[in-house]
């Protein structure tokens, strides 16, 4: 147990110390400055002698006039006391307070569509495989619902319920007509903005995760344990649960190995939706350069999805008794 | 291993995730208690705003509001208002009349050729309650003197400003010596007045680069709330302005970042947007079958705000051939860049550059003679009497001493209406037998290479709506040339007589309007015989607005039209009066 726990640590911290040298690195590689690009959009009016004093002024003050190797030490440093640097792009906003305003609505949205779409995808996977009915209907359905882009379905919900029928909200977390309030008021325009971006991420994923299952419990039901099974006389029913708590196994794994394309789904999803959350906020960090911002963005990403997985690891002891027994040294 | 540990492992996660995900979804409401150095709180208000009261805005803000710093200049800060409704000028402009419009200040005038005299207006306040004096104007102009990171520092090492005095509460003097006066005009409707008794304590660092929440202005709105998508203003039931130009006609404002434009003209053609100041391509249809208003009932349905200029690198060949240049501004097709990149929301740009609205500077006289306008033919025409010949039969001409041509245009990618235009310019050009390829490369990579001087053609459209021609020919004429030319004269034309010209340009008192015409003549006539860089079409001032709730909006038919605008720097110049004008929609 304790071997099987620091061997995973090791390697997520591991994993993490890469991900966050290529979360830095990458920024840095693009071509272009900065504090160039922030102080084009300064107005250039009349006041043109000014603009080199401001650059070496934001320059230093961002700490990029150092050489590169300062920059990356100073980097970890900082990052250990929790600080992520300051915004170029929504200058002198602290990283750290743009992404604790955007990261809730992130998992408001996230949180409840992975889970939800993984629950009910699996679910009706495994309601509808063997049932021709079903797999002669929904399976197709599913098919192109988890070959659709996340853009592609957001617009399409977007355009066909927010303008044709104009019953959804196309923009905004909550009413603009509305200030936040403990009022079942602004509670109901919340959810009512939250819904179609949800969808969208729940839609794809439902897809998925339901023909994955679908495959998954023909490919069990078909599995000598099912016959024998069947052949004692157990009812359908029950065969069908034994079938399912193997099919589900993958589909965890799969779940783990999902999170970052959903992760990105929901970025993409935000920006059609013009949702607040870090994906409008990761597009304009890298359009503008925001090397600080960029690195915020990716961590939390970073960090979410190493969290999730390692949450999946352990629900995967607790669902797979083979694990749990090659852990603790018991033989089968 | 116990199943209960493993459940306590998990739930233990979970709220480790949990915790990390931040515990609500919505926006923390705003601190209700004031903040002690900023004085008293706007009235409580209703957590919702009646629509009949509240204008919906958008265009302005590209992300959350970061600051309220009325020295963090231009769009940097995406909070529209903080410079024009929060802190306001001693003077605002007119870009359409070219007018002065006295607004702190109740007259200003050059006592003599170094002396500038302004009085304040009588029962000027802060938001606050303090009154607002001759004092504040005096600290302000001042902090410039004293921090050389302040945008405005200028005023004192390059505008000529050595003192500046306050006599009595409403009297101030500004002493010069050799004085700009075209600039000197600039600073007066853009140099935001601020509160001494709230900024004198305030660390350097704070009033460069702090974000002075919950600012406390004079103006005529103040700062309610923000949050990640939206910036909300209320009036200013006090506002001392009331009397004098009258009282906006909407109590909130709520200005919208959208994600994307598209999103804003569905919100425009849903009613939940009266004023987009987007760029919305295709919007001149939409204008035509009346789903929105624009300034012009027609073509360009815009007010053009500022002029796309494309900058030659005259360091290259060969493109320091004044021949070649002049060749160039005759070989590019601009009625096709506004038909059909534009779809007819902009207008072709005068050759001397200047906007529509400083068009009484151009010297016709001088664009008879020496003005261009797309003419394949005679491109062709003056690049072979030049010496350029096509010598290898490859469809392009070659330099006169044999060498090939080939260039690149560019824009930042993603800029469509830009990508477009540039395609226009490349394949026109090529028409011409010049070998031009469009490149769309990243917007730093863009930004380097502009500043850096190592593009060879590229559009810039840095200087907008202003009071003096010169804001234009300090754009294009920028000098000395350095290494980074950050601000101007990308192409790094050098030319000793124009600078000369421009400078002297620069020194005309701005009541001199003859004086600045001939000065103006003299620069537009170099310009177009030496063609170191081609204006080619003025970017419109976006705007279109739905009257399904407020009404009387600015178009060509109004008696005093005001911009009709929310973006960065245009409040003083006729944005606020756009507001105070409104009527509700019956």
């Amino acid at each position: 147990m304790k071997r099987y726990f620091g061997r995973k640590i090791l390697i997520y911290l591991l994993t993490f110390f890469l991900a966050v040298t290529i979360d830095w690195m990458i920024p840095r590689f693009m071509p272009g400055d900065p504090v160039r690009n922030m102080l084009t959009r300064v107005s250039v009016n009349t006041n043109a002698s000014a603009i080199q004093m401001m650059y070496d002024y934001y320059s230093h003050l961002f700490g990029l006039d150092m050489p590169l190797w300062q920059q990356y030490l100073s980097f970890w440093k900082s990052l250990f006391m929790g600080e992520l640097g300051i915004s170029v792009y929504l200058f002198p906003t602290p990283v750290k307070d743009v992404l604790l305003r955007a990261i809730p609505y992130d998992a408001f949205l996230l949180v409840p569509s992975i889970l939800l779409s993984w629950y009910a995808g699996n679910k009706f996977g495994a309601f509808a495989a063997r049932s021709k009915w079903l797999d002669n209907t929904i399976s197709p359905l599913s098919y192109i619902l988890t070959a659709t882009p996340y853009m592609w379905l957001g617009i399409l919900l977007a355009w066909f319920f927010g303008i044709v029928l104009g019953i959804f909200p196309i923009a905004g977390a909550y009413s603009f007509t509305m200030r936040p309030n403990l009022s079942w008021n602004f509670i109901g325009s919340v959810f009512h903005h939250w819904f179609l971006p949800f969808a969208s991420l729940f839609l794809v994923g439902f897809g998925g995760w339901a023909i994955g299952m679908r495959n998954m419990i023909i490919y069990e039901l078909e599995a000598d344990y099912s016959h024998f099974l069947g052949a004692l006389g157990a009812p359908k029913k029950l065969v069908r649960k034994y079938a399912f708590s193997n099919a589900v196994l993958p589909q965890i794994t799969g779940l783990a190995l999902q999170l970052g394309v959903i992760v990105a789904g929901a970025l993409v999803t935000e920006v059609v939706f013009s949702y607040p959350g870090i994906g409008y906020l990761l597009l304009a960090a890298i359009q503008n350069q925001d090397y600080f911002l960029i690195q915020g963005c990716f961590l939390f990403i970073i960090i979410g999805v190493l969290l999730a997985n390692f949450i999946i690891d352990i629900a995967y002891i607790l669902v797979d008794p083979r694990t749990r027994r090659g852990m603790t040294g018991e033989t089968a | 291993m116990k199943r209960t540990t493993i459940v306590i492992s998990i739930l233990a996660a979970l709220s480790m995730l949990l915790a990390a995900c931040g515990p609500t979804p919505t926006q923390a409401a705003p601190t209700s208690e004031p903040a002690p150095s900023e004085g008293q709180e706007p009235e409580p208000v209703a957590t919702e705003f009646p629509r009949n009261e509240t204008l919906y805005v958008s265009g302005a803000a590209w992300g959350p509001a970061s600051t309220w710093n009325p020295f963090q200049p231009g769009s940097l800060a995406n909070t529209t208002g903080t410079i024009g409704f929060v802190y306001e000028f001693l003077f605002d402009f007119d870009p359409l009349t070219g007018e002065f419009i006295p607004w702190l200040a109740e007259s200003g005038d050059w006592a003599d050729d170094t002396t500038y005299e302004v009085t304040l207006r009588s029962g000027l306040a802060w938001s606050d309650g303090q009154p607002l004096t001759a004092a504040d104007v005096k600290f302000t102009a001042e902090l410039g003197q004293k921090y050389a990171a302040l945008w405005f520092a200028p005023l004192w090492t390059n505008t000529g400003l050595t003192a500046v005095e306050a006599a009595d509460d409403t009297h101030v003097t500004f002493t010069f010596s050799d004085p700009l006066y075209q600039e000197w005009g600039n600073y007066l409707y853009n140099l935001p007045i601020v509160p001494k008794h709230l900024w004198e304590n305030r660390t350097e660092e704070e009033i460069t680069t702090g974000a002075n929440e919950k600012p406390v202005g004079s103006g005529a709105y103040m700062y309610l709330d923000n949050a990640e998508d939206r910036n909300i203003w209320a009036r200013n039931e006090n506002w001392w302005g009331i009397n004098v130009f009258g009282k906006p006609a909407p109590k909130y404002i709520v200005d919208i970042r959208t994600s994307s434009n598209n999103i804003a003209l569905g919100m425009v053609l849903k009613g939940e947007l009266d004023l987009s100041n987007n760029f919305l391509p295709g919007v001149a249809t939409l204008a035509d079958q009346g789903y929105v208003k624009t300034y012009f009932a027609k073509a360009p349905y815009m007010l053009s705000a500022n002029t796309a200029v494309l900058f030659l690198n005259t360091t290259l060949k060969p493109m320091d051939d004044a021949a070649f240049r002049r060749a160039l501004a005759f070989a590019i097709d601009v009625p096709s860049i506004v038909n059909v990149a534009y779809a007819q929301l902009v207008k072709a740009a005068s050759p001397t550059g200047l906007l529509p609205s400083l068009s009484k500077f151009d010297d016709k006289a001088v664009l008879a003679e020496l003005g261009y306008k797309f003419d394949t033919a005679k491109a062709k025409q003056m690049l072979a009497d030049a010496g350029y010949a096509d010598v290898d039969n490859d469809g392009f001409v070659e330099a006169p001493d044999g060498s090939k041509i080939e260039l690149e245009v560019t824009c930042p990618n993603g800029w469509t209406d830009w990508m477009a235009a540039i395609d226009i310019i490349a394949s026109s050009a090529q028409e011409a037998g010049i070998n031009i390829k469009a490149a769309y490369p990243d917007y730093g990579a863009w930004n380097t290479a502009l500043q850096g001087g190592t593009f060879h053609m590229t559009l810039n459209n840095w200087a907008g709506m202003s009071n003096t021609p010169w804001t234009l020919y300090n754009l294009l004429f920028r000098h000395p040339i350095q290494e980074q030319m950050q601000s101007g004269n990308f192409g790094r034309y050098d030319n000793q007589d124009l600078f000369d010209l421009v400078d002297a340009l620069a020194k005309v008192p701005v009541t001199d309007e003859a004086g600045m015409k001939a000065a103006c003549s003299a620069i537009q006539e170099m310009m177009l015989t030496d063609m170191p860089m081609i204006p080619l079409w003025y970017n419109g001032l976006w705007s279109q607005y739905s009257t399904s709730t407020w009404n009387n909006w600015p178009d060509e038919n109004a008696a005093n039209p005001t911009l009709p605008t929310t973006w960065s720097g245009y409040w003083q110049m006729g944005g606020l009066m756009t507001l105070i004008n409104l009527a509700p929609a019956e």
